[in-house]
């Protein structure tokens, strides 16, 4: 058979969706947006309290009523300094590299927060550093996770 | 109704970083026809298919109606699933649950994933909660990277230690013709390749792979009369814990723990490094070669590195783990976890040929997806 020349369809287009925060999840991100804090919930049955708060506790499958105000301060527990490209499909473009991705186990909370940390020298970096949230600008803020630029080493 | 179940074919399609010469219908009858042809059946002798990939990596959404010319799956029980890196054990698990409730005698199931055609950090990270994960979560690099760096942490494990399992991995993968990476590596050059997201470097992480695998699960009196040795399917474990990525104690591997508790507890397995004959473990990097062996019970935690620099899990030492190369060498997602258990497959049936390890009587093959979840195939050369 003669050698085909092989083609490849593009496409590009994004489809536009509207994502649902919930009762917790839009409690929690108001609060972040307008008073600068964190909330969790208490789970009544095994104590834990969940960052974002949620309206059930996975292994207990009981429902985490109770509000708890967090710290804008933690401890990181791990993380990875990225720094390969790749297509950020919140953006459908590149996301800008290097920076450092976070878990971040805020002050009374029991889960952690995914987030970034001003950062990017791995020798700088270790599990159990204290961190602090820096926030956007009350003017900035959306009521979106990014409403937090970063955290900070503060120690 | 209910019977016991075994594996009698396996096929797979030679593994490439891409297949243009193929569309992803194309490349599913590949791995189709090689598995008929290894159990010498025909169309006619498969009663039910099940097919998996994960969707946003081809942005085809119908996938068990789009395909259907390539499964041959033409006027037949025809079901789809997906569950992230888990989607090829979950497919294994699946046809052995078809088989095993005595509805259909032999099942046919696909996995394939051609991963050339879109980002796959991007699309991996669709696989993210979209309000409290996704614009900070980072694909399956950085997620497997903060594992490593908590595990370093705790245990003083080092790169070097995590190179050592890509070592292994890239020795075993030139003995596999249908592996994707074939050459070894050393230790200083997987030191010295990109670091990509700290601490895990180029040479540590699975690549990204074109390509399909089919397995066929029969009943227990035709996989007699059909296989001169099957694999029969001793017993299948999945363990979920939480969702979000951010939600998981990365100091373990508790899905690992819980679901090999379960088949060593079923068969009666105290001592899995003694008792074991051969891992295909889902491992799609290096550290998770350290870290996640010490939760399937091989060694106490943190002591991995021990096994891997005294040659304990290469091919010839107490526990040869993945002969095949593993997902260091290949890593078509939808169609890796089949691998495992189709290549786990070959060795119970002696059929592994140049990546054989001699003598298996228990082989297990192991799963990874979502967030830090597992499932297990125990394969074994008598039925249980
Ligand atoms: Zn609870």
């Amino acid at each position: 058979m003669k050698k085909t020349e092989l083609l490849f369809l593009k496409e590009d287009v994004d489809i536009p969706y509207n994502w649902a925060a919930g009762r917790y999840g839009s409690l929690f991100l108001t609060r972040l947006r307008d008073e600068g804090k964190f909330i969790g919930n208490r789970c009544p049955s095994c104590g834990k309290v969940y960052l974002p708060p949620r309206v059930v506790c996975g292994p207990c499958f009981t429902p985490p009523e109770e509000i708890v105000e967090l710290g804008d301060t933690g401890t990181l527990v791990s993380y990875s300094v990225v720094n390969y490209p790749f297509i950020d499909p919140e953006t459908g473009s590149r996301r800008p590299i290097p920076y450092t991705l976070g878990y971040i186990r805020l002050d009374g909370c029991d889960t952690y927060l995914s987030h970034f940390v001003d950062e990017t020298d791995p020798a700088k970096l270790t599990p159990g550093l204290r961190v602090k949230a820096v926030f956007r600008p009350r003017e900035e803020r959306t009521g979106r996770l990014q409403d937090v630029l970063h955290f900070k080493i503060v120690d | 109704m209910a019977q016991r179940v075994a594996i009698i074919g396996f096929g797979q399609t030679r593994h490439r970083s891409r297949r243009d010469d193929v569309n992803g219908v194309e490349l599913i009858q590949e791995a189709v026809r090689a598995a008929l042809e290894d159990a010498d059946l025909t169309l006619d002798q498969i009663d039910a298919m099940i097919i998996g990939n994960m969707d946003h990596f081809e942005g085809v959404n119908y996938v068990d109606t789009w395909s259907v010319d390539g499964t041959g799956a033409y006027m037949k029980p025809l079901l789809k699933l997906t569950t992230g890196g888990t989607t090829g054990t979950t497919l294994g698990i699946a046809g052995y649950h078809f088989v095993a409730s005595g509805l259909f005698d032999t099942v046919l199931v696909v996995g394939w994933e051609k991963n050339s055609e879109s980002d796959t950090t991007g699309a991996i990270i669709t696989c993210s909660d979209p309000i409290f994960d996704r614009f900070s979560f980072s694909g399956a690099l950085p997620g497997l990277a903060v594992e490593a760096s908590a595990y370093m942490k705790a245990y003083g494990i080092t790169q070097e230690d995590a190179a050592r399992v890509t070592v292994r991995d890239r020795r075993h993968g030139a003995n596999n013709p249908y592996a994707h990476l074939r050459t070894p590596v050393t230790v200083e050059e997987v030191m010295n390749s990109p670091m990509l997201s700290w601490p895990v470097k180029l040479l540590d992480i699975c690549p990204r792979t074109d390509g399909a695998a089919a397995v066929i699960f029969a009943g227990e009196r035709k996989a007699r009369r059909l296989a001169p040795q099957p694999a029969w399917v001793i017993a299948t474990s999945v363990r979920h814990d939480y969702a979000y990525f951010h939600d998981i104690d990365y100091t373990r591997m508790h899905t690992i723990e819980g679901a090999a508790k379960e088949l060593y507890q079923y068969v009666g397995i105290k001592e899995p490094l003694k008792e074991l004959d051969v891992i295909e473990l889902y491992q799609p990097y290096s550290f998770a070669g350290l870290k996640w062996i010490e939760a399937l019970g091989l060694c106490p935690p943190g002591e991995s590195p021990r096994l891997l620099w005294d040659g304990v899990t290469d091919m010839g030492g107490e526990l040869p783990i993945n002969p095949s190369g593993g997902v260091i060498c290949t890593n078509c997602i939808g169609a890796t976890g089949l691998l495992r258990i189709g290549e786990a497959a070959l060795q119970v049936m002696g059929r592994a040929e140049g990546r054989q390890v001699p003598n298996v009587n228990l082989a297990l093959a192991t799963g990874f997806g979502g967030a830090f979840w597992s499932d297990m195939m125990l394969l074994g050369r008598r039925p249980w």
